[in-house]
Protein backbone atom coordinates (compact mmCIF):
# COMPACT_ATOMS: atom_id res chain seq x y z
CA UNK A 1 0.00 0.00 0.00
CA UNK A 2 1.23 3.31 -0.98
CA UNK A 3 1.19 6.18 1.53
CA UNK A 4 -2.01 7.59 2.68
CA UNK A 5 -2.57 10.77 0.37
CA UNK A 6 -5.03 13.40 0.82
CA UNK A 7 -5.86 17.43 0.68
CA UNK A 8 -4.95 20.00 3.00
CA UNK A 9 -6.92 23.12 1.98
CA UNK A 10 -5.71 26.43 3.31
CA UNK A 11 -8.52 28.77 3.20
CA UNK A 12 -7.05 32.15 4.46
CA UNK A 13 -5.08 31.71 1.12
CA UNK A 14 -8.38 31.20 -1.64
CA UNK A 15 -9.10 34.10 -3.69
CA UNK A 16 -12.27 31.98 -4.92
CA UNK A 17 -11.34 32.15 -8.75
CA UNK A 18 -13.10 28.23 -9.01
CA UNK A 19 -9.97 27.21 -11.00
CA UNK A 20 -10.29 24.05 -8.74
CA UNK A 21 -13.99 23.27 -9.75
CA UNK A 22 -13.23 23.92 -13.83
CA UNK A 23 -10.04 21.90 -13.78
CA UNK A 24 -12.06 19.19 -11.51
CA UNK A 25 -14.63 19.56 -14.11
CA UNK A 26 -12.58 19.26 -16.99
CA UNK A 27 -10.02 16.14 -16.20
CA UNK A 28 -13.52 13.99 -14.75
CA UNK A 29 -15.40 14.97 -17.51
CA UNK A 30 -18.55 16.54 -15.42
CA UNK A 31 -21.32 18.48 -17.62
CA UNK A 32 -22.52 21.26 -17.01
CA UNK A 33 -25.56 21.38 -14.91
CA UNK A 34 -29.01 22.28 -16.14
CA UNK A 35 -27.61 21.60 -19.51
CA UNK A 36 -25.70 24.60 -19.61
CA UNK A 37 -28.31 27.38 -19.11
CA UNK A 38 -26.72 29.62 -16.46
CA UNK A 39 -29.13 30.19 -13.19
CA UNK A 40 -27.61 32.53 -11.02
CA UNK A 41 -28.26 31.86 -6.89
CA UNK A 42 -29.55 35.35 -6.34
CA UNK A 43 -28.23 35.91 -2.87
CA UNK A 44 -24.13 35.25 -3.33
CA UNK A 45 -21.60 35.53 -5.88
CA UNK A 46 -21.22 31.95 -5.40
CA UNK A 47 -23.63 30.08 -8.24
CA UNK A 48 -22.54 26.88 -7.83
CA UNK A 49 -23.94 26.69 -4.78
CA UNK A 50 -23.36 23.08 -3.42
CA UNK A 51 -21.18 19.83 -3.63
CA UNK A 52 -23.44 17.17 -5.70
CA UNK A 53 -23.06 14.51 -8.37
CA UNK A 54 -21.83 16.75 -10.82
CA UNK A 55 -19.84 19.37 -8.63
CA UNK A 56 -16.88 17.39 -6.86
CA UNK A 57 -15.29 20.78 -6.26
CA UNK A 58 -17.02 23.65 -4.47
CA UNK A 59 -15.90 27.01 -4.00
CA UNK A 60 -17.83 28.54 -0.81
CA UNK A 61 -18.44 31.89 -0.73
CA UNK A 62 -18.94 33.06 3.32
CA UNK A 63 -20.02 37.04 2.79
CA UNK A 64 -20.55 37.99 5.71
CA UNK A 65 -21.76 42.18 5.66
CA UNK A 66 -23.30 44.11 7.99
CA UNK A 67 -26.60 45.91 6.40
CA UNK A 68 -24.84 48.79 6.17
CA UNK A 69 -22.18 47.80 4.40
CA UNK A 70 -19.42 49.39 6.96
CA UNK A 71 -17.19 46.22 7.53
CA UNK A 72 -17.38 42.89 6.17
CA UNK A 73 -15.59 40.06 5.13
CA UNK A 74 -15.10 37.24 3.19
CA UNK A 75 -14.23 33.87 4.06
CA UNK A 76 -13.61 31.00 0.91
CA UNK A 77 -13.03 27.76 1.03
CA UNK A 78 -12.56 25.48 -1.76
CA UNK A 79 -14.48 22.14 -0.32
CA UNK A 80 -14.76 19.06 -1.05
CA UNK A 81 -14.93 14.84 -0.34
CA UNK A 82 -13.46 14.65 3.35
CA UNK A 83 -12.09 11.10 2.69
CA UNK A 84 -12.44 10.08 6.08
CA UNK A 85 -10.39 7.24 7.67
CA UNK A 86 -13.70 6.19 9.41
CA UNK A 87 -16.38 6.29 6.68
CA UNK A 88 -19.98 6.74 6.57
CA UNK A 89 -20.89 6.38 3.11
CA UNK A 90 -18.01 3.37 2.81
CA UNK A 91 -19.61 2.00 5.95
CA UNK A 92 -23.78 1.50 4.51
CA UNK A 93 -22.76 0.88 1.11
CA UNK A 94 -24.99 -2.42 0.40
CA UNK A 95 -23.15 -3.17 -2.82
CA UNK A 96 -19.39 -2.64 -2.19
CA UNK A 97 -19.15 0.31 -4.64
CA UNK A 98 -17.67 2.40 -2.34
CA UNK A 99 -14.10 1.03 -1.42
CA UNK A 100 -11.24 2.69 0.21
CA UNK A 101 -7.56 2.83 -1.86
CA UNK A 102 -4.47 2.00 -1.46
CA UNK A 103 -3.82 5.89 -1.15
CA UNK A 104 -6.25 5.77 2.08
CA UNK A 105 -8.53 7.73 0.04
CA UNK A 106 -12.62 6.85 -0.26
CA UNK A 107 -14.04 5.96 -4.12
CA UNK A 108 -17.24 5.41 -5.52
CA UNK A 109 -16.94 2.76 -8.66
CA UNK A 110 -19.36 4.25 -11.05
CA UNK A 111 -19.97 0.53 -12.59
CA UNK A 112 -21.10 -1.10 -9.57
CA UNK A 113 -23.57 1.61 -7.63
CA UNK A 114 -26.70 1.15 -8.29
CA UNK A 115 -28.32 4.28 -7.24
CA UNK A 116 -29.64 3.58 -3.62
CA UNK A 117 -28.59 6.97 -2.25
CA UNK A 118 -28.02 5.04 1.16
CA UNK A 119 -24.88 7.03 1.26
CA UNK A 120 -26.25 10.39 0.43
CA UNK A 121 -27.82 10.44 4.20
CA UNK A 122 -25.01 8.84 5.35
CA UNK A 123 -22.63 11.16 4.93
CA UNK A 124 -21.94 13.70 7.72
CA UNK A 125 -20.74 16.37 5.28
CA UNK A 126 -23.50 16.35 2.76
CA UNK A 127 -20.42 15.56 -0.03
CA UNK A 128 -22.28 12.60 -2.11
CA UNK A 129 -25.18 13.09 -4.15
CA UNK A 130 -26.39 11.12 -7.53
CA UNK A 131 -25.34 12.39 -10.76
CA UNK A 132 -28.21 12.50 -13.51
CA UNK A 133 -26.36 11.14 -16.08
CA UNK A 134 -25.22 8.19 -14.79
CA UNK A 135 -27.78 7.35 -11.83
CA UNK A 136 -25.66 6.64 -9.68
CA UNK A 137 -23.88 8.43 -6.77
CA UNK A 138 -20.86 10.42 -7.38
CA UNK A 139 -18.31 12.47 -5.75
CA UNK A 140 -14.16 13.39 -5.57
CA UNK A 141 -12.32 10.72 -6.17
CA UNK A 142 -9.02 12.39 -4.89
CA UNK A 143 -8.39 12.18 -8.71
CA UNK A 144 -7.75 8.21 -8.53
CA UNK A 145 -6.96 7.80 -11.88
CA UNK A 146 -4.15 10.63 -12.10
CA UNK A 147 -2.74 8.81 -8.49
CA UNK A 148 -2.09 5.71 -10.00
CA UNK A 149 0.31 7.04 -12.86
CA UNK A 150 2.01 9.39 -10.22
CA UNK A 151 0.00 12.72 -11.26
CA UNK A 152 -1.61 15.04 -8.47
CA UNK A 153 -4.92 16.04 -8.58
CA UNK A 154 -6.67 18.19 -11.22
CA UNK A 155 -7.68 20.52 -8.70
CA UNK A 156 -4.75 20.81 -6.47
CA UNK A 157 -2.40 21.49 -9.58
CA UNK A 158 -4.23 23.97 -11.11
CA UNK A 159 -4.85 26.19 -7.50
CA UNK A 160 -2.76 29.56 -8.07
CA UNK A 161 -2.79 30.38 -5.13
CA UNK A 162 -1.58 26.81 -2.94
CA UNK A 163 -4.55 27.19 -1.07
CA UNK A 164 -5.15 23.28 -1.93
CA UNK A 165 -1.92 21.44 -0.99
CA UNK A 166 -1.72 17.71 -2.06
CA UNK A 167 0.89 15.19 -0.11
CA UNK A 168 0.87 12.60 2.25
CA UNK A 169 -0.72 12.61 5.24
CA UNK A 170 2.57 12.90 7.50
CA UNK A 171 3.75 16.12 5.27
CA UNK A 172 0.56 18.14 4.98
CA UNK A 173 -0.09 17.64 8.86
CA UNK A 174 3.23 19.22 9.58
CA UNK A 175 2.34 22.13 6.49
CA UNK A 176 -0.95 22.62 8.38
CA UNK A 177 0.51 22.82 11.65
CA UNK A 178 3.59 25.25 10.81
CA UNK A 179 0.53 27.29 8.67
CA UNK A 180 -1.27 27.69 11.80
CA UNK A 181 1.65 28.72 13.85
CA UNK A 182 2.37 31.59 11.22
CA UNK A 183 -0.86 32.84 11.33
CA UNK A 184 -1.12 32.75 14.80
CA UNK A 185 2.13 34.67 15.34
CA UNK A 186 0.57 37.27 12.93
CA UNK A 187 -2.26 38.13 15.18
CA UNK A 188 -5.01 35.82 13.62
CA UNK A 189 -5.49 33.75 17.14
CA UNK A 190 -8.92 32.07 15.09
CA UNK A 191 -6.63 30.03 13.16
CA UNK A 192 -7.26 26.19 13.66
CA UNK A 193 -6.94 23.27 12.04
CA UNK A 194 -10.47 21.07 11.12
CA UNK A 195 -10.07 17.17 10.80
CA UNK A 196 -6.31 16.84 10.90
CA UNK A 197 -6.07 14.64 14.00
CA UNK A 198 -7.15 11.52 14.73
CA UNK A 199 -10.53 12.61 16.79
CA UNK A 200 -12.71 13.35 13.95
CA UNK A 201 -13.72 10.53 12.16
CA UNK A 202 -10.27 8.58 12.19
CA UNK A 203 -8.78 11.74 10.88
CA UNK A 204 -9.54 13.57 7.39
CA UNK A 205 -7.68 13.06 4.88
CA UNK A 206 -8.69 16.22 3.28
CA UNK A 207 -8.74 18.62 5.76
CA UNK A 208 -8.92 22.45 6.23
CA UNK A 209 -7.37 25.54 7.80
CA UNK A 210 -10.25 27.61 9.12
CA UNK A 211 -10.37 30.99 10.77
CA UNK A 212 -13.95 30.88 12.24
CA UNK A 213 -16.19 28.16 13.56
CA UNK A 214 -17.01 24.96 11.56
CA UNK A 215 -20.66 26.21 11.27
CA UNK A 216 -19.53 29.42 9.75
CA UNK A 217 -18.59 27.54 6.80
CA UNK A 218 -20.78 24.90 6.25
CA UNK A 219 -18.97 22.23 7.74
CA UNK A 220 -20.82 20.36 10.58
CA UNK A 221 -19.20 20.83 14.34
CA UNK A 222 -19.29 17.24 15.57
CA UNK A 223 -19.29 14.64 12.55
CA UNK A 224 -19.94 11.21 13.63
CA UNK A 225 -20.70 7.69 12.11
CA UNK A 226 -24.36 6.82 10.97
CA UNK A 227 -23.34 3.07 12.82
CA UNK A 228 -23.33 5.15 16.05
CA UNK A 229 -27.42 4.26 16.06
CA UNK A 230 -27.33 0.70 15.02
CA UNK A 231 -27.17 -1.54 17.84
CA UNK A 232 -29.62 1.43 20.42
CA UNK A 233 -32.10 1.37 16.94
CA UNK A 234 -32.34 -2.06 16.92
CA UNK A 235 -32.76 -3.09 20.16
CA UNK A 236 -35.57 -0.93 20.60
CA UNK A 237 -36.70 -2.49 17.39
CA UNK A 238 -36.26 -6.02 19.02
CA UNK A 239 -38.89 -4.61 21.93
CA UNK A 240 -41.33 -3.31 19.40
CA UNK A 241 -41.57 -7.12 17.59
CA UNK A 242 -41.84 -8.63 20.97
CA UNK A 243 -44.18 -6.28 22.39
CA UNK A 244 -46.42 -7.20 19.17
CA UNK A 245 -45.93 -10.96 19.92
CA UNK A 246 -46.75 -10.60 23.14
CA UNK A 247 -50.54 -8.66 22.59
CA UNK A 248 -50.83 -11.14 19.39
CA UNK A 249 -50.56 -14.14 22.21
CA UNK A 250 -52.69 -12.59 24.32
CA UNK A 251 -55.38 -11.18 22.10
CA UNK A 252 -55.65 -14.25 20.08
CA UNK A 253 -55.44 -17.05 22.89
CA UNK A 254 -59.28 -16.86 23.55
CA UNK A 255 -59.15 -17.63 27.28
CA UNK A 256 -57.10 -20.87 27.29
CA UNK A 257 -59.95 -22.69 24.92
CA UNK A 258 -58.04 -24.36 21.82
CA UNK A 259 -61.04 -26.61 20.19
CA UNK B 1 -24.15 31.02 20.95
CA UNK B 2 -24.86 27.17 21.11
CA UNK B 3 -23.84 24.96 18.55
CA UNK B 4 -25.66 23.70 15.29
CA UNK B 5 -26.78 20.30 15.67
CA UNK B 6 -24.41 17.99 12.78
CA UNK B 7 -27.05 16.14 11.47
CA UNK B 8 -28.15 20.10 9.79
CA UNK B 9 -25.15 19.63 7.60
CA UNK B 10 -25.98 16.79 5.18
CA UNK B 11 -27.93 16.06 2.22
CA UNK B 12 -31.03 14.14 1.88
CA UNK B 13 -30.70 10.72 0.07
CA UNK B 14 -34.21 11.80 -1.95
CA UNK B 15 -36.17 8.82 -0.91
CA UNK B 16 -39.97 10.10 -1.96
CA UNK B 17 -43.22 8.52 -2.76
CA UNK B 18 -41.56 5.17 -3.91
CA UNK B 19 -39.74 4.72 -0.56
CA UNK B 20 -43.36 6.10 1.61
CA UNK B 21 -45.13 3.31 -0.56
CA UNK B 22 -42.54 0.86 0.41
CA UNK B 23 -42.32 1.29 3.80
CA UNK B 24 -46.20 1.13 4.28
CA UNK B 25 -46.84 -1.23 1.91
CA UNK B 26 -43.32 -3.27 3.75
CA UNK B 27 -44.92 -2.85 7.42
CA UNK B 28 -48.35 -4.32 6.35
CA UNK B 29 -46.70 -7.15 4.39
CA UNK B 30 -44.68 -8.06 7.41
CA UNK B 31 -47.54 -7.19 9.82
CA UNK B 32 -49.41 -9.42 8.11
CA UNK B 33 -47.54 -12.48 8.12
CA UNK B 34 -46.83 -12.15 11.74
CA UNK B 35 -50.35 -11.83 12.70
CA UNK B 36 -51.15 -14.47 10.86
CA UNK B 37 -48.51 -16.75 12.02
CA UNK B 38 -49.50 -15.66 15.63
CA UNK B 39 -53.02 -17.08 15.00
CA UNK B 40 -51.92 -20.27 13.68
CA UNK B 41 -49.50 -20.79 16.38
CA UNK B 42 -51.29 -19.85 19.23
CA UNK B 43 -55.06 -19.15 18.23
CA UNK B 44 -58.07 -21.68 17.69
CA UNK B 45 -58.59 -23.68 15.19
CA UNK B 46 -61.69 -21.57 14.38
CA UNK B 47 -59.44 -18.36 13.76
CA UNK B 48 -58.17 -20.20 10.69
CA UNK B 49 -59.68 -18.50 8.29
CA UNK B 50 -58.46 -15.07 9.75
CA UNK B 51 -54.75 -16.44 9.39
CA UNK B 52 -54.92 -17.49 6.02
CA UNK B 53 -56.05 -13.87 4.97
CA UNK B 54 -52.66 -13.20 6.54
CA UNK B 55 -50.88 -15.37 4.68
CA UNK B 56 -52.32 -14.18 1.28
CA UNK B 57 -52.09 -10.58 1.78
CA UNK B 58 -48.41 -10.97 2.78
CA UNK B 59 -47.08 -12.66 -0.05
CA UNK B 60 -48.46 -10.32 -2.49
CA UNK B 61 -47.27 -7.13 -1.34
CA UNK B 62 -43.68 -8.58 -0.77
CA UNK B 63 -43.56 -8.93 -4.46
CA UNK B 64 -44.63 -4.91 -5.36
CA UNK B 65 -42.52 -3.90 -2.42
CA UNK B 66 -39.81 -5.42 -4.60
CA UNK B 67 -40.86 -3.53 -7.19
CA UNK B 68 -40.90 -0.57 -6.08
CA UNK B 69 -37.17 -0.88 -4.49
CA UNK B 70 -35.70 -1.78 -7.56
CA UNK B 71 -37.71 1.44 -9.65
CA UNK B 72 -36.89 3.54 -6.66
CA UNK B 73 -32.82 2.86 -7.96
CA UNK B 74 -30.91 5.06 -10.03
CA UNK B 75 -30.18 2.16 -12.14
CA UNK B 76 -32.75 -0.29 -11.55
CA UNK B 77 -31.24 -3.17 -14.12
CA UNK B 78 -28.31 -3.10 -11.05
CA UNK B 79 -31.32 -4.11 -8.77
CA UNK B 80 -28.93 -7.74 -8.04
CA UNK B 81 -25.65 -6.08 -6.94
CA UNK B 82 -27.53 -5.43 -3.37
CA UNK B 83 -27.02 -9.41 -3.32
CA UNK B 84 -24.24 -10.46 -5.25
CA UNK B 85 -20.56 -8.63 -5.87
CA UNK B 86 -20.62 -7.66 -9.12
CA UNK B 87 -17.45 -8.47 -9.98
CA UNK B 88 -17.50 -11.81 -8.05
CA UNK B 89 -21.12 -12.72 -8.50
CA UNK B 90 -20.54 -13.82 -5.00
CA UNK B 91 -22.77 -13.16 -2.24
CA UNK B 92 -22.17 -10.02 -0.44
CA UNK B 93 -23.95 -9.02 2.92
CA UNK B 94 -23.04 -5.87 5.53
CA UNK B 95 -24.33 -7.01 8.90
CA UNK B 96 -23.84 -3.16 9.67
CA UNK B 97 -25.38 -1.66 7.04
CA UNK B 98 -29.85 -2.06 7.33
CA UNK B 99 -29.79 -1.55 3.39
CA UNK B 100 -27.38 -4.69 2.76
CA UNK B 101 -29.37 -6.40 5.51
CA UNK B 102 -32.61 -5.85 4.63
CA UNK B 103 -32.33 -6.73 0.63
CA UNK B 104 -31.45 -10.02 1.92
CA UNK B 105 -34.46 -10.09 4.63
CA UNK B 106 -36.80 -9.06 1.90
CA UNK B 107 -35.66 -11.98 -0.04
CA UNK B 108 -35.85 -14.32 2.50
CA UNK B 109 -39.07 -12.98 3.71
CA UNK B 110 -40.16 -13.33 0.17
CA UNK B 111 -39.47 -17.09 -0.56
CA UNK B 112 -40.92 -17.81 3.13
CA UNK B 113 -44.37 -15.94 2.65
CA UNK B 114 -44.28 -17.48 -0.55
CA UNK B 115 -44.25 -21.01 0.67
CA UNK B 116 -47.49 -19.58 2.99
CA UNK B 117 -49.18 -18.60 0.20
CA UNK B 118 -48.79 -21.86 -1.34
CA UNK B 119 -49.40 -23.44 1.29
CA UNK B 120 -52.82 -21.96 1.77
CA UNK B 121 -53.84 -22.03 -2.03
CA UNK B 122 -53.17 -25.96 -1.57
CA UNK B 123 -55.69 -26.06 1.65
CA UNK B 124 -57.43 -24.13 -0.55
CA UNK B 125 -57.65 -26.59 -3.16
CA UNK B 126 -57.20 -24.19 -5.30
CA UNK B 127 -53.54 -25.38 -6.35
CA UNK B 128 -53.71 -29.17 -6.77
CA UNK B 129 -50.39 -29.99 -8.17
CA UNK B 130 -48.69 -31.19 -4.58
CA UNK B 131 -50.94 -31.47 -2.03
CA UNK B 132 -47.92 -31.84 0.68
CA UNK B 133 -47.49 -28.43 0.59
CA UNK B 134 -50.22 -27.62 2.63
CA UNK B 135 -47.91 -29.23 5.32
CA UNK B 136 -46.30 -25.56 5.13
CA UNK B 137 -48.63 -24.34 7.33
CA UNK B 138 -49.42 -25.84 10.98
CA UNK B 139 -49.53 -27.63 13.21
CA UNK B 140 -47.60 -30.06 11.68
CA UNK B 141 -43.57 -29.40 12.48
CA UNK B 142 -42.74 -28.43 8.88
CA UNK B 143 -45.52 -26.12 9.14
CA UNK B 144 -44.57 -24.86 12.54
CA UNK B 145 -40.69 -24.11 11.72
CA UNK B 146 -42.21 -22.37 8.55
CA UNK B 147 -44.29 -20.07 10.17
CA UNK B 148 -42.09 -18.99 13.16
CA UNK B 149 -39.46 -18.67 10.33
CA UNK B 150 -40.90 -16.06 8.67
CA UNK B 151 -43.14 -14.70 11.26
CA UNK B 152 -39.53 -13.42 12.91
CA UNK B 153 -38.58 -11.80 9.30
CA UNK B 154 -41.95 -10.13 9.10
CA UNK B 155 -40.97 -8.10 11.76
CA UNK B 156 -37.84 -7.63 10.74
CA UNK B 157 -39.43 -6.19 7.59
CA UNK B 158 -42.11 -4.05 9.61
CA UNK B 159 -38.98 -2.40 11.55
CA UNK B 160 -35.40 -2.98 9.68
CA UNK B 161 -36.67 0.50 7.71
CA UNK B 162 -36.87 2.44 10.65
CA UNK B 163 -33.30 1.62 11.96
CA UNK B 164 -32.34 2.11 7.97
CA UNK B 165 -33.41 5.73 8.21
CA UNK B 166 -31.37 5.88 11.90
CA UNK B 167 -28.12 4.65 10.29
CA UNK B 168 -27.60 7.85 8.44
CA UNK B 169 -26.53 11.18 9.82
CA UNK B 170 -30.48 13.09 8.55
CA UNK B 171 -32.09 15.02 10.96
CA UNK B 172 -34.82 13.66 13.32
CA UNK B 173 -34.23 9.70 11.47
CA UNK B 174 -30.62 9.81 13.10
CA UNK B 175 -31.75 12.08 16.24
CA UNK B 176 -33.95 9.07 17.80
CA UNK B 177 -33.80 5.65 18.44
CA UNK B 178 -37.11 4.70 18.50
CA UNK B 179 -38.44 4.47 14.70
CA UNK B 180 -38.28 0.99 14.40
CA UNK B 181 -40.16 0.45 17.07
CA UNK B 182 -43.00 2.33 15.80
CA UNK B 183 -42.79 0.93 12.86
CA UNK B 184 -42.42 -2.36 13.88
CA UNK B 185 -45.83 -1.49 16.23
CA UNK B 186 -47.52 0.72 13.12
CA UNK B 187 -46.68 -2.14 10.89
CA UNK B 188 -48.47 -4.52 13.18
CA UNK B 189 -51.41 -2.19 13.52
CA UNK B 190 -52.23 -1.09 9.21
CA UNK B 191 -52.00 -5.18 8.87
CA UNK B 192 -54.80 -5.80 11.58
CA UNK B 193 -56.92 -3.35 10.17
CA UNK B 194 -56.37 -4.45 6.54
CA UNK B 195 -57.14 -8.54 7.76
CA UNK B 196 -60.31 -6.48 9.25
CA UNK B 197 -61.44 -4.95 6.23
CA UNK B 198 -60.90 -8.09 4.24
CA UNK B 199 -62.87 -10.28 6.25
CA UNK B 200 -65.57 -7.84 6.98
CA UNK B 201 -68.56 -9.84 5.48
CA UNK B 202 -66.75 -13.38 5.08
CA UNK B 203 -69.14 -15.69 6.99
CA UNK B 204 -66.52 -18.53 7.49
CA UNK B 205 -64.33 -15.71 9.59
CA UNK B 206 -65.65 -16.05 13.22
CA UNK B 207 -67.22 -12.96 14.78
CA UNK B 208 -64.77 -13.77 17.95
CA UNK B 209 -62.25 -14.11 15.61
CA UNK B 210 -62.91 -10.12 14.34
CA UNK B 211 -63.14 -9.27 17.91
CA UNK B 212 -59.50 -10.56 19.00
CA UNK B 213 -57.98 -8.96 15.42
CA UNK B 214 -59.72 -5.80 16.60
CA UNK B 215 -58.33 -5.96 20.28
CA UNK B 216 -55.28 -6.67 18.82
CA UNK B 217 -55.15 -3.56 17.29
CA UNK B 218 -56.00 -1.34 20.01
CA UNK B 219 -53.06 -2.61 21.97
CA UNK B 220 -51.28 -1.76 18.83
CA UNK B 221 -52.55 1.85 18.80
CA UNK B 222 -52.14 2.41 22.84
CA UNK B 223 -48.90 1.66 22.20
CA UNK B 224 -48.09 3.45 19.01
CA UNK B 225 -49.54 6.38 20.51
CA UNK B 226 -47.00 5.92 23.55
CA UNK B 227 -43.75 5.38 21.33
CA UNK B 228 -44.83 8.36 18.89
CA UNK B 229 -44.68 10.14 22.18
CA UNK B 230 -41.15 8.62 23.48
CA UNK B 231 -40.17 9.33 20.13
CA UNK B 232 -40.63 13.24 20.23
CA UNK B 233 -39.13 13.48 23.57
CA UNK B 234 -36.48 11.86 22.24
CA UNK B 235 -35.91 14.22 20.06
CA UNK B 236 -35.54 16.91 22.23
CA UNK B 237 -34.26 19.96 20.43
CA UNK B 238 -34.61 18.22 17.08
CA UNK B 239 -38.42 18.06 17.70
CA UNK B 240 -38.32 22.12 16.59
CA UNK B 241 -38.59 20.41 13.02
CA UNK B 242 -41.57 19.80 13.24
CA UNK B 243 -43.40 23.22 14.30
CA UNK B 244 -44.64 23.84 10.67
CA UNK B 245 -47.07 21.57 8.53
CA UNK B 246 -45.52 18.53 8.90
CA UNK B 247 -46.91 18.53 13.11
CA UNK B 248 -49.93 19.70 12.36
CA UNK B 249 -50.47 16.85 9.60
CA UNK B 250 -48.81 14.42 12.52
CA UNK B 251 -50.72 15.65 15.10
CA UNK B 252 -54.35 15.44 13.18
CA UNK B 253 -53.48 13.00 10.62
CA UNK B 254 -51.55 10.22 12.51
CA UNK B 255 -52.75 10.99 16.08
CA UNK B 256 -56.17 12.27 15.96
CA UNK B 257 -57.47 10.52 12.75
CA UNK B 258 -55.11 7.61 12.84
CA UNK B 259 -55.41 6.50 16.53
CA UNK B 260 -57.47 8.35 18.99
CA UNK B 261 -60.47 8.57 16.17
CA UNK B 262 -60.01 4.30 15.86
CA UNK B 263 -59.52 3.83 19.50
CA UNK B 264 -62.85 5.15 19.95
CA UNK B 265 -64.39 3.27 17.35
CA UNK B 266 -63.21 0.37 18.86
CA UNK B 267 -64.79 0.38 21.56
CA UNK B 268 -68.56 0.47 20.72
CA UNK B 269 -69.46 -2.91 20.70
CA UNK B 270 -70.65 -4.87 17.89
CA UNK B 271 -67.35 -6.32 16.24
CA UNK B 272 -67.38 -5.99 12.60
CA UNK B 273 -69.50 -3.45 12.07
CA UNK B 274 -69.52 0.19 10.25
CA UNK B 275 -67.40 1.77 13.02
CA UNK B 276 -64.95 -1.32 12.85
CA UNK B 277 -64.21 -0.85 9.09
CA UNK B 278 -63.95 3.01 9.50
CA UNK B 279 -61.93 2.76 12.26
CA UNK B 280 -59.89 0.20 10.06
CA UNK B 281 -59.49 2.81 7.19
CA UNK B 282 -58.74 5.27 9.29
CA UNK B 283 -55.77 3.29 10.68
CA UNK B 284 -54.81 2.65 7.86
CA UNK B 285 -54.59 6.51 6.50
CA UNK B 286 -52.66 7.19 9.98
CA UNK B 287 -50.16 4.49 9.09
CA UNK B 288 -49.44 5.66 5.80
CA UNK B 289 -49.32 9.27 7.22
CA UNK B 290 -47.05 8.42 9.80
CA UNK B 291 -44.23 7.32 6.96
CA UNK B 292 -44.95 10.43 4.80
CA UNK B 293 -44.23 12.77 7.79
CA UNK B 294 -41.29 10.69 8.74
CA UNK B 295 -39.68 10.38 5.19
CA UNK B 296 -40.69 13.82 3.63
CA UNK B 297 -40.43 16.41 6.39
CA UNK B 298 -36.67 16.24 6.51
CA UNK B 299 -36.25 16.06 2.91
CA UNK B 300 -35.55 20.16 2.94
CA UNK B 301 -34.31 20.70 5.87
Amino acid sequence: MAEPMGFFTDTTVCIGCKACEVACKEWNQLPAANGGVNTLSGDSYDNTRRLDGLHWRHVKFVEQFPTDRTGGRWLLMSDVCKHCVQAGCLEVCPTGAIIRTEFDTVVIQSDVCNGCRDCIGACPFGVIDINPVSGTAQKCTLCYDRLQVGLEPACSKACPTDSINFGTITDLRKRAEARVGQLRAQGENRAHLYGADDKMLGGLNSFFLLVDRPEVYGLPPDPKMPSRNLKPSSWMTVLGGVLVGLAGLVSFRTRGSRP
Amino acid sequence: MSEIPSTLFTETPHWRWLIVFYFFLGGIAGGAYVIAALIDLFGPLRFRPLARLGYLVAFPLVVICGFLLTVDLGRPERFWHMLFASETLRPIIKWWSPMSVGAWALLVFGFFSLLSFLAVLTEDGRLRRWPALARLRPAGILGTIVVILGGLLGLFIAGYTGVLLAVTNRPIWADTHLLGLLFVISGASTAAALLMLLARRRPVVDAEGLHSLERFDSSMLVLELLALLALIISLGGMARLWLNAWGVLLFLGVVVLGIIVPLLLYRRPRAGGLATAGAAVLVLLGGFLLRVVIILSTERV
